[in-house]
């Protein structure tokens, strides 16, 4: 084994493109890296080994015939929500249980164009809905650096199998913070892309007014070379936009300076109850970009205190609507009843789990007759005032410095008991899908107890370059990235 | 005390559009079922829906016939319901801000002209078709998503002869505006119908009733006959109306309690946020504006003003549109439009409901038709002549001409043969010639027919005519 599961895209693109490996040899060391640590892990639901190593000869024969594709050769896990034609997609349901996808999504058109390997799919918190991968109805999934402690979610799978060395890269997607807080807790790289950046055909919906899908990776580097390809205009999203995609990768240079940027800093993003380690580390992350030049200015984003409440009433509103078509008629599971109304019943009954059921509940009854305005409608007012937030912080500075959680990865089983503690634990994340920012995460250090500790950088919408720049600076400048946990 | 009764109507029409509204499927009545599906169509996870523009074009033209305001801003919603007919288990449609705003028609009903007001015209996706078995349910998807519009009357009719009136109106305008086929059999037009009893003088509406979903003019018309009836009635005997929907019973010509309001659906209707707003400038209204045909009305118009036809043939020939269009193609070959319209209304119609068939059918082609008056001005046949070569046409086919060669209908002006036919009436019938002579002109009509009756219907009329005078004025 030549390790090549523990390198990155850049790093194996370069070896790919030299004739040093070849994808089949990659392809094996991350099957052998998968079989060595998955049972501790359990970031996969599914591996079609077989499919990835004929996707990866076909790599290497096109390689040989000259093709230079951006992700050549490079496998990629993805997570369970997104359609691969031929595969199961269950978004780790019961519901979605024998269901197989009859199409591709944009973004897995995209990775194949790209010449992308795809791996196998990776486990999540049922439907998105959720912060530890806990509500997982298929698949239990640890974090890499202690397996007592939950991986994070939704994208706990995306983030815990790039951690482990068990992919090179994943997707994951974006609702309240499902691929920045798991990229936090695992010590990885997760980007959520603008809203309108990627299109979202194919991604099974939570909440479409906020879903994106966004790259989880080892390095800033990787992730702005995948979401160069996951990027751009698609007819079959109406809320993609249109608008040409910058060479996120090849504009990433080795000039880690970041004279002349002015960096802003939300005092209400240090939240009351927040891990006095959490907020020392990205304050001396916030000191270190200032070593490189930055300018660091106070912001406000006084209506942050309102976005969890906003958010959970917007999120669960269209959830309630997007999870209907689940209902036991066309596909997946499907319990008789003697009419549809006792089919619909037993189905979803036995079909969702308690998590999901609990925000149908919800996003149904903040749209009932009535209660519409009281809910809906003013946490519509409320997604525009902090809307509003950023555009006048991003009228002072270029990007803003932020922790993603207030913890480090709490222990597996510790919040089930009580939702509402882990859904404040979104505060620091779902602004940024509130407001259809782009943001990031990245390592900035560790806890006493060896877990990672994310860094977040929000950026004005459409404004990746920007935030992948101050990542790149940052983590070209620290080692915090090359520190890897031990199974 | 007396009732009136207050009606408005929901009216279904599914566009002619190649593709359904929100995916690539094409719309095809008939097809085998399920085979126009996608993943859209089907609520599949992660599908997404694209708006149709043609839809949202053929939508405004409907507005702009029936003189809405087009919305510069419209927007789409979710309608959310639980029913195996909806693949999403929401319906995609628009709440608060349709496309179309306002607007009215104005239809003669019993010799009245009546103008009945429109609330809004809406852009939505079509249910698929169940179809109930024993013990089973099949639901056919070809028909899921295809585009559908809305089109909602305000409360403003009083009787089922308006709702008629108006549907047929509406029907009519959907059809010449290439809007719609509205083939009720197809489902292509559907209503829902409200309907309301108060006592006359009394300013708030009643209770309404909705009876859902009739295709068949027929069944509108009894449903709102019965409901009518069942509502005062009620009153009458001291009952009171309770709001709830109700079905139409076509069997029994009854309507049936279905919902009252307390088991009414709560649809939960929020933005959609898979769609973007609607935008539409004027300059686009415009343009679709200037795309719109004449209506009915406008032709009716230009029919007795250029063409000068009667009032009445203009509205039969206008009735429907494929009459229209075809008179209109054989007025591209012809001057003659009373001869065209006499020929449409007489022989043409009569044939087609004899046969049952439509026009579009007819073996008569508008350039036949043409050809055959254009033989009758120049006198090579009768009008008689015409109308058997019209009538072999339309069962046989060929040409007009050949069909007159060969079976020798060419009319006869030679005076030598007219003279020999004139003798021998005038000889044969000397009573007639009398009362000719003694001032009654009229008795030569008599003559005029023995002389087309021994010519086999071949003879110049005009020339007989000449010639009967010539020898009777000269003897």
């Amino acid at each position: 084994m030549a390790d090549l599961h523990k390198l990155t895209i850049a790093e194996l693109s370069e070896k790919l493109a030299a004739g040093e490996c070849s994808s089949v040899d990659i392809i094996n060391d991350v099957l052998a890296s998968i079989d060595a640590t998955d049972d501790k892990v359990g970031a996969y639901l599914t591996i079609d080994r077989n499919s990835a190593l004929e996707q990866a000869k076909a790599a290497d024969e096109a390689r040989a015939s000259g093709s230079n594709a951006p992700l050549l050769g490079i496998p990629v896990a993805i997570k369970d929500l997104l359609n691969v034609k031929g595969q199961p997609c269950t978004c780790s349901s019961k519901i979605l249980e024998g269901y197989i996808a009859p199409y591709d999504a944009t973004v897995i058109t995209r990775l194949r164009a790209a010449g992308a390997v795809l791996l196998g799919r990776v486990n999540m918190d049922e439907f998105a809905m959720g912060s530890s991968t806990e509500n997982a109805a298929l698949g239990k999934t640890a974090n890499p650096w202690n397996t007592d402690h939950v991986p994070g979610g939704s994208s706990g799978g995306s983030a815990a199998c790039v951690a482990a060395d068990e992919a090179i890269a994943s997707l994951g997607s974006d609702t309240g913070g499902s691929i920045r807080q798991p990229a936090a807790f695992c010590g990885c790289v997760g980007v959520k892309p603008s809203y309108g950046r990627v299109s979202r055909f194919g991604l099974t919906a939570f909440a479409s007014s906020l879903d994106q899908i966004g790259p989880l990776t080892k390095t800033v580097k990787d992730s702005a070379i995948l979401l160069e390809v996951l990027c751009g205009d698609d007819q079959l999203d109406s809320s993609s936009i249109e608008m040409e995609v910058p060479r996120f990768g090849k504009h990433l240079t080795n000039d880690t300076s970041l004279a002349g940027m002015k960096l802003g800093l939300p005092q209400e993003y240090f939240v009351e109850g927040m891990d006095p380690e959490v907020e020392k580390v990205v304050r001396d992350a916030v000191e270190h970009c200032k070593s490189l030049g930055a300018e660091i200015i106070d912001v406000s984003l006084p209506h942050s205190k309102y976005a969890i409440a906003a958010y959970y009433i917007i999120a669960t509103a269209e959830a309630s609507a997007n999870l209907a078509r689940f209902d036991g008629i066309r596909y997946g599971l499907r319990i008789d009843g003697k009419d549809p109304l006792e089919l619909y019943e037993k189905t979803r009954s036995a079909g969702f789990g308690s998590e999901v059921k609990r925000r149908i509940i919800l996003g149904t009854y903040v749209l009932s007759s009535g209660y519409y305005d009281a809910y809906y409608k003013r946490a519509q007012k409320v997604r525009t005032l902090i809307r509003n937030d950023f555009t006048e912080a991003f009228g002072q500075c270029d990007a803003i410095l932020a922790p993603v959680t207030p913890t480090p990865a709490y222990k597996l089983g510790e919040k089930t008991d009580d939702p509402l503690k882990m859904y404040l634990d979104d505060i620091l994340t779902t602004p940024a899908n509130l407001a259809g920012n782009c943001a990031l995460s990245l390592p900035c250090g560790f806890s006493s107890d060896h877990l990672p500790i994310g860094l977040q950088i929000i950026g004005d919408s459409f404004a990746e370059e920007t935030i992948l720049k101050v990542g790149h600076a940052y983590e070209q400048t620290t080692e915090w990235h090359k520190r890897k946990p031990v199974l | 005390m007396k009732y009136e009764a207050t009606i408005g109507l929901e009216t279904h029409v599914m566009q002619k559009t190649a593709s359904k509204m929100f995916c690539a499927c094409k719309y095809e009545y008939g097809a085998a079922p399920n085979t126009h599906v996608c993943p859209v169509c089907l609520g599949y996870p992660g599908a997404l829906p694209v708006m149709n523009e043609k839809a949202i074009e053929l939508c405004c033209k409907a507005g702009i016939l029936l003189d809405c305001e087009i919305n510069p801003y419209s927007k789409w919603d979710r309608k959310n319901y639980f029913y195996p007919d909806m693949a999403k288990n929401y319906q995609i449609t628009q709440a608060d801000e349709p496309l179309c705003i306002g607007g009215h028609l104005e239809v003669e009903v019993e010799g009245t002209l009546k103008t009945f007001t429109l609330e809004r015209i809406h852009q939505e996706e079509n249910a698929a078709k169940n179809t109930h078995v024993a013990g089973a349910s099949l639901v056919d998807y070809n028909r899921a998503g295809t585009a559908l519009m809305e089109i909602v009357s305000n409360p403003c009719m009083h009787s089922a002869a308006d709702a008629l009136a108006y549907l047929a109106a509406l029907k009519q305008i959907m059809e010449y505006g290439g809007i719609s086929d509205c083939n009720p059999e197809k489902g292509q037009i559907r209503s829902d119908v409200n309907v309301s009893i108060r006592p006359v003088g009394q300013k708030e509406l009643g209770s309404k009733v909705e009876i859902k979903n009739m295709n068949s003019f027929a069944f509108i018309q009894e449903a709102i006959e019965y409901e009518i009836n069942r509502q005062t009635a009620l009153l009458e005997s001291g009952g009171t109306v309770v709001q709830e929907t109700r079905g139409f019973d076509a069997n029994r010509g009854e309507t049936f309690s279905q919902r009252t309001k307390e088991n009414a659906h709560d649809y939960r209707y929020f933005p959609e946020p898979d769609l973007m707003p609607v935008k539409i400038s004027k300059e686009q209204v415009e343009v679709w504006r200037s795309e719109l045909p004449e209506l009915p009305a406008q032709r009716r118009e230009r029919y007795v003003k250029m063409l000068g036809l009667s009032e009445y043939d203009a509205g039969v020939l206008t009735a429907e549109k494929a009459t229209s269009d075809w008179f209109e193609q054989a007025m591209q070959h012809t001057k003659n439009a009373k001869a065209v319209s006499n020929f449409v209304m007489g022989e043409m119609m009569r044939l087609l409901s004899e046969q049952e068939l439509t026009i579009s059918e007819s073996k008569v082609t508008p350039e036949k038709l043409s050809e055959i008056i254009a033989l009758i001005d120049a006198k090579i046949i009768s009008t008689g002549a015409g109308k058997q070569v019209f009538e072999i046409v339309f069962n046989e086919g060929g040409k007009p001409k050949q069909i007159i060669e060969e079976k020798g209908m060419a009319q006869v002006s030679d005076d030598s043969a007219l003279d020999g036919w004139a003798d021998d009436a005038i000889a044969a019938h000397p009573k007639p010639v009398e009362e000719y002579k003694a001032g009654n002109t009229a008795s030569i009509n008599f003559l005029m027919g023995q002389v087309m009756k021994a010519s086999r219907g071949k003879a110049n009329p005009g020339a007989v005519m000449k010639m009967l005078k010539q020898k009777l004025d000269g003897c």
